[in-house]
């Protein structure tokens, strides 16, 4: 008899809450590495692609995978301003100019994009992704924080395959105010109030360090956003082209403009006197 | 002891007849280099209107300095019907490797017609862009050698055009030159359609002078322009020339035309 009713009876609450599927489906947000990428049929697969797609260490290489940039994102008492170039280059081609390289996940989660562009692009998407069925599921938005670890983790599950990416993760949720993460394909994933990413970095650090207070206006940090920007422009030949703003408060982010920036220089030079190592003489 | 005076180089040092040291060989198991690429030469191009988009490409297919046909097309018709491509409203161009150009095409080609047999209504351009940027992603690690350009009519039915990657980053751009002139026709389009380092005359001096600010063309103009970049960059490069291939794809559908370039 006791055993007819062990077989026939079940814990009290066997049904409720997340079955094993459901659970492995949540913790396992990352694909397996599997069959999903096509790999060449040699031993070294990512020695491989560095021969043919890396024109840092082979500059005869055949493919040429668009890179090079400047990204920024810095956080201030209003929010987070994050600013970027929007130049391509492969080789010494420019690929581009009208890159977007602020990726827009949602509407208050950011991501830059710096290193290879199609790495960046998809991912980020994939990103956007799983943020929204991270919504879906637990009926509330994902924090920048995990979103964050999401990318981090993937990426980290790729590394050593030869994905290059620079990007920074910015956004505001109720329970950590505004946040900003950098993450890299090595596996890097840091929380901080200043990044600024990609080949012209070191310029937008000297303007951007130099300038930068946590008390800073709206208005204030936008222009030194902008400035910083145009400063790596200037100094940095694979960076160039718009300069894209962005703003993110409180209630989401806000676009302040893809602006050219010739007339920027011009206007920073002839406007405030600054840049006088370039002479404005036409003659 | 002959040998201490042979006149021969010292071991691992510098040969006579070399400039450089050659380096002795690894005595470790070496993998045969794998190469599966050759570059096809060629060139294409894209300009979007108003209500039209325009693709070209030349018809010359190069390995090295020969020829091997003087007609093998590089723009494709995507999601159309029998071997016309009837009913199509969406145009591929791909330049590079002809090989992974012809594999792409018909993936591509395959998936919008099994979108329509599916939802029962024609994939959008935009959804087939982000599609193809999938399909060439998916070889991140094993790339497509090639660089495409996707051209269609958006939903308000104005001129649409995609530019990718060889691994799929892209986007939507007013015009697009690729392949082996790019670096002739790109400089060219920048200029007559979307007016870059183009002044209002008049409009001031130095630095007050304004920048002419860019409007879709009209589709006269732009068939000229395509024609006179074509032209031009057969001058000048050598894997480009024998026939020019244009698609023009309205609202109307793909209209096709072919027009000699020179063969030298």
């Amino acid at each position: 008899m006791d055993t007819l009713i062990t077989q026939y009876s079940r814990p009290a609450f066997h049904d409720e809450g997340y079955s094993q599927e459901d659970q492995q489906e949540l913790s396992q947000v990352t694909p397996p590495l599997s069959l999903k990428f096509a790999l060449p049929p040699v031993a070294q697969s990512s020695a491989w692609l560095r021969s043919m797609t890396d024109d840092y260490s082979n500059p005869s290489c055949p493919i040429k995978i668009a890179h090079g940039t400047t990204t920024l994102a810095f956080r201030f008492k209003g929010g987070i301003i994050v600013a970027t170039d929007s130049r391509a280059t492969a080789g010494n081609w420019i690929a581009s100019q009208t890159v977007k390289k602020v990726i827009e996940i949602n509407n208050c989660l950011l991501g830059t994009m710096a290193g290879g562009a199609a790495d960046c692009q998809y991912w980020l998407a994939y990103l956007g992704m799983q943020c929204r069925l991270h919504e879906l599921r637990h009926k509330r938005r994902i924090s920048v924080a995990a979103a964050s670890k999401i990318l981090a983790n993937l990426v980290y599950s790729y590394k050593g395959m030869g994905l290059s990416m620079g990007t920074m993760c910015a956004g505001v949720t109720p329970q950590e105010g505004p946040a900003l993460y950098y993450i890299d394909s090595d596996g890097t994933r840091l929380a901080g109030n200043l990044f600024c990413v990609g080949s012209g970095q070191t310029f937008a650090y000297g303007v951007l360090d130099a300038e930068y207070n946590y008390d800073l206006s709206d208005d204030a940090a936008l222009e030194l956003g902008r400035r910083s920007i145009l400063a790596a422009t200037h100094r940095d030949a694979y960076s160039g082209g718009f300069i894209n703003l962005y703003h993110v408060k409180e209630d989401g982010w806000v676009k302040h403009g893809f602006s050219d920036t010739n007339p920027i220089f011009w206007k920073t030079k002839l406007e405030k006197g600054e840049f006088s190592n370039v002479t404005a003489d036409l003659g | 002891m002959a040998s201490v005076f042979s006149g021969a180089p010292p071991q691992g040092g510098p040969g006579y007849s070399f400039s450089q040291t050659r380096i002795a060989t690894s005595s470790g198991i070496r993998e045969h280099s794998f190469y599966p690429y050759t570059d096809n030469g060629g060139s294409t191009l894209g300009v979007s209107g108003a209500d039209f988009t325009i693709l070209a490409g030349d018809t010359r297919s190069t390995s090295g300095y020969n020829i091997n046909t003087r007609y093998a097309p590089k723009l494709f018709k995507i999601g159309g019907e029998g071997p016309d491509g009837t009913g199509a409203r969406i145009v591929l161009s791909v330049v590079g490797f002809a090989a992974d150009g012809d594999a792409l095409k018909e993936r591509l080609d395959t998936i919008v017609k099994m979108y329509k047999y599916q939802h029962g209504k024609p994939m959008s351009v935009a959804a087939c862009a982000q599609r193809l940027s999938h399909i060439l992603y998916n070889k991140r690690f094993f790339p497509y050698y090639v660089h495409a350009i996707l051209g269609g009519l958006d939903e308000e039915g104005r001129g649409a055009l995609y530019s990718y990657d060889p691994v799929g980053s892209y986007e939507r751009e007013q015009c697009r030159a690729a392949g082996a002139a790019a670096s002739l026709i790109m400089p060219f389009l920048d200029n007559q359609v979307n007016f870059k380092n183009q002044y209002i005359p008049g409009s001031g001096v130095g630095h007050a002078l304004e920048q002419r600010v860019p409007e879709p063309l009209p589709r006269k103009d732009v068939e000229e322009l395509v024609k006179d970049a074509f032209t031009s960059a057969v001058e000048r490069h050598i894997e480009v020339g024998d026939g020019l291939q244009m698609m023009i794809i309205t609202k109307e559908g793909i209209q096709e035309t072919f027009s000699e370039l020179k063969k030298d």
